[in-house]
């Protein structure tokens, strides 16, 4: 089910911001609208749906609109056109006080520079959404302790926001966002400001906590490797405008035009591309029912020095060496059972990224066995894996 | 070239809105009547305390909440001392119930005003000359409507303060709430705030600085006036400095001036202290 549904969300800035309507209609460029009526378009009809327990990564250069969208979301900033569906209901015309409580209850909001409030303490800075609900003060104690205990800031909550690091810093925030039990959390870089190493970190415990909490998550960020960390999908946004929305490998693999390719070529690839993408059809024998000769000239066919042996329904048993193999058939051995070596083969599993799959070719000379519960689906040799980061010969079929 | 235009007879029109003005008694009456309470009350509190009672709370007030330091303190106690055995303690009191009345009008008049500049440009835009107007003019001539309309005494005096120390305690709270940064309001948005939570919980808290560096000016402007409200009645300190002038009486002149220094440091010192004041840990 869709949680959020965005359609022709429109925000122009400038006075009497109708009049770049019309002219949005005909595609006019935004650089031609700021020409003709000195408005500026800050999101032009962006439409998206964010699915229960994603995490939707919108991300774009600064002055994309990427952080006035989120902020149509909420609306801290009024759409001037479009509606934003919550549940069904339309944000974009309910009125203040429905507005207040959806805010209150169903979004929270994470932001890039913190957001916090410099004269309470930390305990009281994530109990501020209880607080302005009228939660009695015990159970709001209560349930921001939960909160900064998800983040491990407990022994903190006396001290004061001045007195904690950038990284700390934004778990308070994130944990005032908890604390409000919300399903859609609204996050405006909001590790952006962090170092890179504090950035990873946070970006590793978000998806720890997102897998037990499964909130909806809306992403905002001009750093294409976070995006394609943390996002489930991928907005892409250039001049007020979506480009393209995407899995990480879509965007990766076919980009939507030139700009979009331009912003993925930089890209680290081994990150993002998984063994099921750079893995090759497997030569198999099964020595259930094939024995060393057959081996032999399954090998000698395709050109390859060792082969895998699996049983009938693919599980993997190990690998066979054609030296070891022809060995067997000049003592005319019939089964090939006592050749198979399982030690120094390497496995991974189907969504191991490839970055990780590199380290394991220099451990081993044999193919890399790419399993699926203990079934083989493929191998990966290095010549496939450095087709692959050079953004060509990628598997797209799963 | 000048005579062919004829003097703008802007004296005329003052007076004549002045004099119509003194028509709304009923208005100034019950004003007045609200200033005199407070002064009242404010004297009859501040003289109930014995001197040396008085000079202990202060000087344990400003030890503790003024960041513990003993010179200042000192300052405050010996200072102190000095007023009483220069026999000024009761025209001190009355100065200082004249100062804290204007202080305490100021900011129950000003501060709100402040909020409603920074939330509306619109009317930023109208009141900033306004004060700039009424900080320029100079004091002497707020006596005159103020006599107008209030007659002598102490009252007046208190208008005239009024007037021109609240400028800075407007200004500053206009300042600091506009100065609260776009996050923070996005924050306590986000979260759903209601106006009024949102200003109390928020806005004013992290502007809470900004606004007693405007209330301290806004004191220490009230105490320039109290030599100038003095011409129209007021008692106090003040009067003695003024009948000083009058007789040309070095000597009294410099030991009341003196006096108003050590309360006007005091005051200044204090204020500062509360505005600057660590948070509780």
């Amino acid at each position: 089910m869709s949680k959020i549904k965005v359609e022709n969300l429109t925000k122009v800035f400038g006075k009497k911001p109708n009049r770049a309507l019309s002219l949005l209609s005909e595609n006019k460029s935004k650089a031609e609208i700021l020409e003709k009526t000195g408005l500026t378009v800050g999101v032009n009809k962006a439409s998206f749906e964010v699915q229960d327990g994603e995490i939707f990564v919108i991300m774009g250069l600064s002055g994309s609109g990427k952080s006035t969208l989120v902020r149509l979301l909420n609306r801290l900033i009024e759409p001037t056109q479009g509606s934003v569906y919550l549940n069904g209901n339309d944000l974009a015309t309910v009125d203040q006080k429905t507005l207040r409580n959806i805010r209150r209850k169903d979004m929270s909001m994470v932001f890039q520079k913190f957001g916090l409030f410099p004269f309470r303490s930390i305990l009281s800075n994530v109990e501020y959404g209880l607080e302005i609900q009228g939660v009695e003060k015990k159970q709001r104690t209560e349930k921001a302790m939960e909160s900064l205990k998800l983040v491990g800031l407990v022994g903190y909550e006396d001290k004061y926001p001045d007195e904690l690091s950038g990284g700390m810093q934004q778990r308070v925030g994130l944990a005032r966002a908890f604390a409000n039990d919300s399903d859609v959390l609204l996050m405006d870089e909001a590790f952006s400001a962090l170092d890179p190493l504090i950035r990873k970190d946070m970006q590793d415990e978000l998806l720890d906590l997102q897998e037990t909490m499964k909130k909806t998550i809306i992403f905002i960020t001009h750093d294409l490797d976070e995006a394609l960390r943390i996002g489930d999908r991928i907005t892409i946004m250039k001049d007020g405008k979506i480009v393209q929305i995407g899995t990480p490998e879509d965007i990766l693999t076919n980009p939507a035009d030139d700009y979009v390719e331009k912003f993925v070529e930089d890209v680290d690839r081994s990150k993002v591309y998984t063994a099921s993408n750079v893995m090759m059809r497997p030569e198999t024998v099964q020595p259930e029912r094939e024995g060393p000769r057959v081996a032999l000239q399954r090998m000698r066919e395709n050109g390859i020095s060792s082969i895998f042996a699996v049983k009938r329904n693919r599980e993997l048993i190990g690998i066979v060496d054609a030296s070891d193999v022809r060995k067997l058939v000049d003592e005319k051995q019939d089964d090939l059972t006592s050749a198979i070596k399982r030690d120094a083969l390497k496995v991974v599993e189907m969504d191991t990224p490839v970055h990780d799959v590199i380290e394991l070719t220099a451990e081993t000379s044999y193919p890399i066995a790419v399993l699926e519960d203990g079934k083989l689906r493929g191998i990966i040799i290095r010549s496939s894996i450095l087709a692959a980061l050079s953004g060509k010969e990628v598997n797209l079929d799963d | 070239m000048t005579e062919a235009i004829p003097r703008i007879p802007l004296d005329e029109w003052t007076r004549s809105v002045v004099d119509w003005m003194t028509n709304a008694d009923f208005i100034f009456d019950s004003i007045e009547q609200v200033i005199s309470w407070v002064l009242q009350g404010l004297y009859w509190g501040m003289d109930l305390i014995p001197a040396l009672l008085f000079i202990a709370i202060l000087t344990a007030v400003t030890y503790f909440f003024a960041g513990r330091k003993i010179g200042l303190s000192a300052f405050v106690f010996f200072g102190l001392l000095l007023i009483v055995n220069l026999g000024f303690w009761d025209d001190m009191i009355t100065m200082l119930s004249l100062i804290l009345s204007a202080t305490i009008l100021s900011i129950v008049i000003g501060v709100p005003i402040g909020i409603w500049m920074a939330k509306s440009s619109t009317v930023e835009a109208i009141v900033k000359p306004i004060l700039d107007f009424m900080q320029t003019m100079p004091a002497f001539v707020y006596l005159i409507p103020a006599v107008a309309f209030f007659g002598i005494g102490m009252e007046p005096g208190v208008i005239a303060s009024v007037i021109f120390g609240m400028p800075p305690t407007i200004r500053l709270t206009n300042l600091g709430i506009r100065e609260v940064s776009t996050e923070a309001i996005e924050a306590a948005d986000a979260f759903g705030s209601t106006g009024a939570q949102k200003l109390f919980k928020v806005q004013l808290p992290m502007a809470k600085t900004t606004i007693m560096a405007g209330v301290n000016q806004t004191i220490m402007l009230s105490l320039s006036m109290v030599v100038i409200a003095s011409m129209i009645g007021a008692d106090g300190l003040g009067d003695i400095v003024y009948t000083a002038v009058g007789r040309n009486d070095v000597g009294s002149g410099f030991e009341a001036g003196l006096a108003i220094v050590v309360v006007a440091i005091i005051l200044d010192r204090l204020t500062a202290g509360f505005g600057l004041r660590k948070r509780k840990s």
